[in-house]
């Protein structure tokens, strides 16, 4: 093992002393930055679409809307996510001439890209909620939209905590192809210190714990947002 | 009993159900049901299971969409798709079988939710026209009622916990003053009692006995013949989508004259 310690020590002294740190630091930034604020997005995007596909459909609104959603989710979920990644910073926004940074057009593509996946594990939660709460709620003068906002929603994202903690983590995983359009994120940052070191071993095994040690971190906090939102609960 | 009656019931007409149907796809629930409900009036529903009895009760707040009729409330057709139906479902409260309190709400919230959303709505909408100086005037004074409610129906000290830590009586009950926080002119109620267990029954029961003889107006579908007797000024019999016999109870049970009638009454009496 005498050579891992000298490999080991050789990766010490570019994370230190050649502040391989500093690029560590922005690239979990960056990933975090991505993967917490596509999250969020998605989550507000998932929500609307799915709200839109329970919506009862005998007027013509509800339905366009319901078109353009089917199209919006068979998009995202047909095309890998680097593909969206280069066809958004490459073709369309070139096209429409806006100008972002790569961690810009990231968020907005895991935005897009995890709303359209949540919004399919939202329209199965919005169904696992008794349909019985909709007409009480319809039945005492709110509409359709307070309903769903005040009583159905936090039913069913109850109910699909779990999963949503799983996309979270496919999420947070799925940074690793920022680079593509040159956003530095974890897998950039480790990148740079091995190449810069000609030893790619330890920056790559230090990555996977930070990768794992952030997985773990985000299990806990849905343990306890489980826990938290099960005191209307008969499971206590 | 039959005094009182006389006394809650008034000339006013508050409902008016003209030529109501319902269809699902080509399955024709609901054939024609016309019905006048004056305020005070307390109108109990029974038929065999099947009969139509639960729809036609939905269909009076357009929980089931009528597909063909009128039913005038409050001077407007709510058979029209085009009126403001979330406005007139203040005025119109309901108390389901299931109950179905919002689960994610504890019991006070439950009963204040509805009052303070329209609240706040009426307020956004006409400042202090609506007759309120603030947001937090709302909620206090609703909380100030639901609490009364509460009161009245003795579970205080249930305020702040989760219905699923309720009974089935307690739940119901509950779901009643939701109802009547709104201070409906009409509360619908479809077979409030056949989900309970029968000693949980009485409970709710007797609370719908109150509301009755505090003069509220009331449509309720049940299978408790003997409430049904002893509280309602009219009993529908109600089979394959037509009202088969409309009379006074005592009339109703001593001397039916349909014979579909006469035949479901020997076999639930």
């Amino acid at each position: 093992m005498g050579d891992f310690s000298q490999k080991w020590a050789r990766f010490l002294k570019y994370f230190i002393e050649y502040e391989g740190y500093k690029r560590v630091q922005t690239g979990l930034k960056n990933t975090l930055i991505i993967a917490v604020l596509g999250l969020l997005f998605g989550i507000l995007i998932g929500t609307l679409i799915a709200a839109v596909r329970v919506m009862p459909k005998y007027k013509r609104l509800p339905r366009i809307l319901n078109g353009f959603c089917s199209f919006y989710v068979g998009f995202f979920r047909g095309t890998p996510m680097v593909v969206q990644l280069l066809l958004f910073y490459y073709v369309l926004l070139p096209i429409l001439g806006i100008k972002v940074s790569s961690v810009q057009v990231s968020v907005l593509v895991f935005s897009l890209n995890s709303g359209a996946y949540i919004s399919e594990m939202m329209r199965a939660g919005i169904q696992s909620v008794d349909p019985g709460q909709m007409e009480a709620g319809r039945a005492v003068g709110l509409s359709f939209s307070a309903t769903m906002m005040m009583i159905v929603i936090p039913q069913a994202i109850k109910n699909i905590l779990p999963t949503l903690g799983n996309e979270f983590i496919a999420l947070i995983k799925e940074t690793s192809v920022v680079s593509f359009v040159g956003a530095s994120d974890l897998y950039v940052a480790f990148n740079y210190i091995g190449s810069n070191s000609y030893e790619f071993m330890v920056p790559y095994i230090v990555m996977a714990l930070i990768y794992i040690v952030l997985v773990v971190i985000i299990t806990i906090l849905i343990k306890l947002m489980e826990h938290y939102f099960a005191k209307s609960d008969r499971r206590k | 009993m039959s005094e009182n009656k006389a006394v809650a019931a008034t000339e006013e007409v508050i409902l008016k159900v003209e030529g109501l149907k319902k269809d699902f796809g080509d399955k024709h629930v609901l054939n024609g049901i016309d019905i006048t409900v004056n305020r005070g009036d307390i109108i109990c529903v029974i038929g065999p299971s099947g009969s139509g009895k639960s729809t036609f009760l939905r269909c009076l707040n357009c929980m089931e969409d009528p597909t063909a009729g009128h039913i005038m409330f409050d001077g407007e057709d709510l058979a029209d798709m085009s009126v403001d139906i979330n406005l007139h479902r203040q005025n119109m409260g309901m108390v389901f079988q299931h109950f179905n309190l919002f689960n994610n709400k504890t019991v006070i919230q439950n009963i204040m939710l509805a009052p303070v959303h329209t609240g706040k709505k009426a307020f956004r909408r006409l400042r202090e026209k609506s007759g309120y100086s603030s947001v937090a005037e709302i909620k206090e004074k609703a909380q100030k009622e639901a609490m009364a409610l509460l009161k009245r129906i003795g579970l205080e000290d249930k305020a702040d916990v989760y219905p699923s830590t309720l009974s089935g009586g307690q739940k119901q009950r509950v779901a009643i003053v939701r109802a009547l926080a709104m201070k409906p002119k009409v509360i619908l109620f479809d077979e409030p009692t056949s989900a309970l267990d029968p000693e949980m029954v009485g409970e709710v029961l007797d609370l719908m006995r109150d509301v009755a003889a505090e003069g509220m107006t009331m449509i309720i579908v049940t299978h408790e013949m003997g409430f049904a007797r002893e509280v309602a000024n009219r009993v529908l019999f109600i089979d394959e989508g037509v009202i088969l016999e409309s009379a006074a109870p005592a009339e109703f049970f001593g001397n039916p004259k349909h014979p579909r009638l006469k035949d479901f009454l020997s076999k639930v009496l």
